[in-house]
């Protein structure tokens, strides 16, 4: 039992990447019913840019802040930088296409996304990267008998308060409430006063930057980065997103974890060759099964 | 003179004339070229066919398939394990890895062919992952995992074996034509004019009794057989397969041929596959930037023209009926060629 807690421990972990991921690619869609096929390009070029930031400027920033703000300003750089990335994206690559239809869209997503690894792969060559090793000392907490590690420990939290600041912003606040009357109904919402381009703009400055912030963790998790690591997550996270109910910001977020916590059990119990095809198989299930995923509501088909 | 121009190439005649002219130089180039671009000319081809194949299931019946690679991957394998285990000739295998990868189409697209639009386009991404990985993991020992399965023979015609370049160039190209002489045929077809008809409204069409779950099932059949013929000369021309070759992107280059070339456009889609084979090709002294600008192309490509550079013309259907002689107007209600 012990080690079967522990094990879905590491599983919320990797889930809770895949929902910060997913809820870039679930407000994306849910505005503009686009497969943003680049969102998994921007979790990479976050980790590869605060990658840069811990290794280069590492010695006069740790003088500076100490070893927690040089880790806070690589997320807040990567955060920002990808930002600016996704708004360049966003203006050049789907701006252009919205009133051409869906399938165009598709095509320059997955341009946009050969773009952005590609660039990636030249700005800071094709070899993997190694993170700075023992950033956050790796302490392993005793929590109620459970082994966790201090790494682990942040991530979950500091997953947990992204996740529940967004939830506030597009719950709570008049802005979020825009966001959801748009994502409703595009054309009424606009009548009432709402500016689409506000509303794209803030889903492209606020999913990149949630995608930067898990690149930076996911470097410091597991030290290694890639290039094309983006494809992987991105896919994964996308069927986070599915399984929890498109366009769902919450659903988002319980499918991220669930999958993350079912790969980590399919690969320890059944096997961890196949852990990968787990995950997709779970997709096309649900798919079957409950379309709308696990809070979507149903949506009548249009005649 | 340039109104003559224009009058030849709008008129039947004019039509076959560069047709002719198309198809001398297919004749004529590998006789000019050094075999290095007989062999790009060859993966032109093969994209060409593996876009057709798309083509059936995308452009005709407007169903978003984002895991065609998988079928190639299971037409390819199919080839390469029964060769190397069985040692039965590749040109004989052709027929069966057509049919391993149609078989497998209908027995995974029986279940979630109701499925529409977005949903459909994720179970196909799942689809082409599930092949992909499942190759890779090696079950039963029989795939090679990673390493992928080798020392595939050249296909044998009897008299001679296709081993050169410029004779899989041959071989490929006239697969090529035969397909699309067969397509185009069955565009015009019944079956044709009901996918057609699903791809605009599939209410409608059902409404006036086209059965969609069959006539899709259909096209994702014959897709996915052509996509495992492709697969099949693909691999004897490189005795080799594995798991990369049939990536997640590969589907991607698929689908941005059909795309880029023009839905349902069967010229539209040959455009599309020489732009995804030799637009790398022609950019290769830019070494590491030309995927970058091969990605902005599609960007641009999408901006300025998206409906793909060669669309299928709106219509098509009657011109080919009125050119064909068949002139009684469909009474209200009457099914076409019913």
């Amino acid at each position: 039992m012990q080690v079967v807690i522990e094990q879905i421990i590491n599983g919320l972990t990797i889930g809770s990447f895949y929902a910060l991921i997913a809820l870039g690619y679930s407000m994306v869609y849910g505005i503009l019913k686009l497969i943003n096929f680049a969102h998994g390009d921007f979790f990479t070029l976050g980790s590869y840019v605060g990658y840069t930031v811990l290794v280069f400027a590492s010695a006069a920033l740790t003088a500076y802040f100490g070893i927690w703000g040089m880790i806070a300003i690589a997320m807040l750089v990567a955060a920002i930088s990808v930002a600016l990335v996704g708004l360049i994206v966003e203006r050049m690559a789907y701006r252009p296409i919205y009133a051409s239809g869906r399938l165009p869209a598709v095509v320059s997503a997955l341009g946009a996304s050969i773009v952005i690894q590609n660039s990636i792969m030249i700005i800071w060559g094709p070899r993997y990267q190694a993170y700075p090793a023992a950033l956050i000392p790796n302490i392993p907490l005793q929590i109620l008998g459970f082994n966790i590690s201090l790494l682990q420990l942040l991530i979950l939290v500091m997953s947990f308060i992204l996740m529940l600041s967004l939830y506030y912003v597009i719950q709570k606040t008049t802005f979020g409430a825009a966001i959801r009357a748009t994502a409703l109904d595009r054309d009424t919402a606009a009548l009432m006063g709402i500016n689409f381009n506000k509303v794209i703009l803030f889903i492209f400055i606020l999913g990149p930057a949630l995608g930067a912030i898990t690149g930076v963790m996911v470097g410091m998790y597991y030290r290694q980065i890639s290039f094309t690591m983006g494809w992987n997550y991105g896919l994964k996270a996308f069927t986070a997103t599915i399984l929890g109910g498109i366009g769902n910001l919450p659903g988002a977020m319980l499918g991220g974890l669930i999958l993350g916590t079912l790969e980590m059990l399919g690969g320890a119990y059944i096997s961890s060759a196949w852990k990968d095809v787990f995950v997709f198989l779970i997709l096309i299930l649900v798919l079957i099964f409950r379309p709308t995923g696990i809070l979507g509501e149903k949506i009548a088909e249009k005649v | 003179m340039n109104d003559e121009i224009k009058n030849r190439l709008n008129t039947l005649g004019g039509r076959r004339f560069w047709l002719s002219l198309v198809l001398i130089g297919f004749a004529v180039y590998p006789f000019l070229m050094s075999d290095y671009f007989i062999d790009v000319a060859f993966f032109f081809g093969i994209y060409a066919l593996l876009g057709l194949s798309l083509n059936v299931v995308l452009g005709e019946v407007g169903l978003f398939d984002l895991g065609h690679a998988g079928f190639y991957a299971i037409g390819a394998y199919t080839t390469a394990i029964l060769n190397t285990t069985l040692g039965i000739p590749v040109l004989m295998l052709l027929p069966l890895s057509a049919f391993t990868a149609g078989f497998f189409a209908y027995l995974v697209c029986s279940p979630i062919i109701h499925l529409k639009g977005d949903y459909f386009l994720l179970v196909t991404i799942g689809m082409g992952e599930i092949v992909r990985l499942a190759l890779l993991n090696n079950p039963f020992g029989i795939t090679g995992g990673p390493n992928g399965v080798f020392g595939i023979d050249y296909p044998s015609l009897g008299f001679m074996d296709i081993d050169t370049s410029l004779k899989f160039y041959f071989f490929i190209w006239i697969v090529v034509g035969l397909c699309i002489l067969g397509l185009m045929s069955l565009q015009h077809s019944r079956v044709g004019r009901a996918w057609n008809c699903i791809r605009e409204d599939e209410i409608a069409a059902e409404a006036n009794g086209i059965d969609v779950r069959s006539f899709k099932l259909l096209a994702f059949v014959i897709g996915a057989a052509l996509a495992g013929v492709a697969g099949n000369i693909y691999a004897s021309k490189l005795m080799i397969v594995s798991p990369e070759s049939f990536s997640f992107m590969e589907s991607c280059m698929m689908f941005s041929i059909v795309l880029i070339g023009g839905m349902g456009s069967v010229p539209g889609v040959l455009i599309g596959a020489a732009a995804i084979s030799l637009f790398p090709e022609i950019f290769r002294p830019m070494a590491q930037y030309r995927m970058l600008f091969f990605g902005a192309a599609m960007i641009l490509m999408m901006i300025f023209r998206p409906g793909g550079i060669w669309p299928r013309k709106r219509g098509a259907i009657q011109k080919g009926q009125a050119l064909k002689g068949i002139k009684k107007p469909l009474l209200p209600g009457e099914l076409p060629g019913a």
